[in-house]
């Protein structure tokens, strides 16, 4: 389980998040919502210590991963797989050196060990053909995926992604969800996405959070998200002209 | 009056200021070479990752290393040449001084300039667009010390191959002397070689190798630093890049002078 309690971050003068607390459970996959500049990227960077917060804590099982020492900040990392927004993957890498990267770094295991491992999980997100292109000869959903690949192969408790839908079709879009929403149930994983697209939200959103100019407004499930009472809520889901209708 | 001493009090200002932020990027840099061995990952690590920075910085840079360095020497050779008017001075003095020229100044210096040019961009530009594309943040994520890994083995390859090709500079720009020499009928054979043989001081070849060390540590580290805080976009990338270059001719020109006074 993740938790974090009170998170606190300004930027010179700007205040981004101000006082978040929340819980993400393992086998959920949880949401983060809100539209752009609301402070959602940040708090992820925050959760995953690319950030460090004014105040606040983020607990993995009850470890403090922000005050806790080298070692136990070591350990949950390693724990951590995380999908970054465009894949971030090593462009002087083949696809498979990307998803074996993590084992070649933090593990001991020998080379057919991790080329076995890497090219499962290359198969896992439908990729095995792709293992040896170059990241800039494979699309972006295919990116993803690959990202994906490698934030689970190292067998992960905690499932991080920056908006993996961004930049997609909606098919595609839809196989990331389908995708995410798999692991997360196969390998119990507590998984939380960044994201503002309302597909995602009603498909995947076991729990979601709504954040609105760096403060969590509302709190729920794919559900209840229709009947909430929060105006900006309302106002940031019906923005789509088609909901709207289908309201109406 | 008034006039004269807001004038006098903006300037001090001014340098104040320009002090406080050169004290300000100086401390960001000793910091930054701090992180390259905190934390670092295991040496197994870096032995693949140095041989291809050797491949990268040094093997890929010998084409234009050749180019400017045999021209450079021939251009010295014959500009000598044409500035030696005197009958009673020998020949030979033109390979004596195309000699020493090249191996206190012109190999080292001119060759890490162009370097800083070539090797300064490529890194500043690498880590930039991996900084942009958040390639740096998926190595932190896992745990991995990036600067360390991404520039270290950089600054170690450079401290190799600099030297390296430095000495190929030497030997390209005194054999362009020879041939611009001897084709252009400047000066015959023999008198290029018995110049170059007289009053030879060994040292020369130690303070070129010094130079080279210090240049390219100057080089790839001020070209990292800029590189690996990068922020923004592409435009920031290509800022970052021309900042490395300029910064990194500054550092090596200001060094040169230095370890001319230092060490000759």
């Amino acid at each position: 389980m993740i938790e974090i309690k009170n998170i606190q971050k300004t930027f010179g003068e700007r205040t981004i998040l101000s006082g978040i607390s929340g819980k993400f459970l393992p086998g959920d996959t949880s949401l983060i919502i809100g539209g752009s500049g609301t402070g959602k990227s940040v708090l992820l960077k925050c959760m995953i210590g690319l950030v460090k917060p004014e105040e606040g804590q983020v607990l993995y099982n009850g470890r403090d991963f922000l005050t806790g020492d080298e070692d136990t900040q070591k350990a949950i990392r390693r724990e951590m797989g995380v999908l970054f927004q465009g894949g971030a993957l090593f462009d002087s890498k083949t696809v498979l050196e990307n998803v074996g990267f993590p084992l070649d770094m933090l593990t001991d295991m020998g080379t057919a060990e991790k080329i076995d491992r890497a090219k499962f999980c290359l198969q896992r997100v439908g990729l095995e053909a792709a293992a040896d292109r170059m990241p800039s000869e494979i699309s972006g959903g295919m990116k993803k995926r690959v990202g994906i690949a490698r934030a689970i192969v190292m067998n992960p408790k905690y499932l991080f992604c920056d908006e993996p839908n961004s930049g997609l079709d909606p098919l595609t879009s839809i196989k990331i969800d389908e995708l995410i929403r798999e692991i997360t149930d196969e390998f119990k994983i507590t998984t939380v996405v960044i994201t503002h697209d309302m597909n995602s939200m009603m498909e995947i959103g076991e729990k979601i959070l709504f954040l609105y100019q760096g403060k969590k407004l509302w709190e729920g499930t794919s559900s209840t998200i229709t009947k909430s009472s929060v105006a900006e809520l309302n106002e940031f889901i019906y923005a789509n002209k088609l909901l709207r209708d289908t309201k109406a | 009056m008034f006039l004269a001493r807001y004038a006098q009090n903006r300037s001090i200002f001014t340098v104040v200021l320009l002090l406080f932020v050169l004290m300000h990027h100086l401390g960001r840099y000793f910091i930054f070479l701090g992180s390259l061995f905190r934390n670092r990952e295991k040496l197994g690590v870096y032995s693949k990752l140095v041989l291809e920075e050797c491949v990268q910085i040094g093997i890929n840079s010998v084409f234009i290393v050749s180019i400017v360095s045999t021209f450079i020497g021939a251009v010295t050779c014959v500009q000598t040449a044409y500035n030696l008017v005197s009958p009673l001075v020998p020949l030979s003095i033109i390979a004596v001084i195309v000699r020493d020229s090249t191996i206190l100044e012109l190999a080292p210096t001119i060759t890490c300039v162009v370097l800083s040019g070539k090797v300064g961009s490529n890194i500043a530009g690498g880590l930039g667009t991996m900084r942009i594309t958040e390639q740096i943040d998926a190595l932190e994520v896992m745990g991995i010390n990036s600067s360390s890994y991404l520039v270290l083995p950089k600054v170690l390859a450079s401290m190799i191959m600099f030297p390296m090709l430095v000495i190929l500079a030497g030997f390209l720009s005194i054999y362009g002397g020879y041939i611009a020499g001897t084709a252009a009928d400047i000066i015959t054979p023999e008198d290029y070689v018995s110049g170059l043989r007289s009053d030879f001081k060994p040292f020369s070849i130690t303070f070129a190798l010094i130079k080279s060390v210090v240049f390219a540590f100057l080089i790839s580290t001020i070209s990292s630093f800029k590189g690996y805080y990068t922020s923004g976009g592409a435009l920031e990338v290509g800022q970052a890049s021309t900042a490395a270059v300029t910064n990194s001719c500054i550092a090596v020109l200001a060094a040169d002078f230095l370890l001319a006074q230092l060490l000759l």
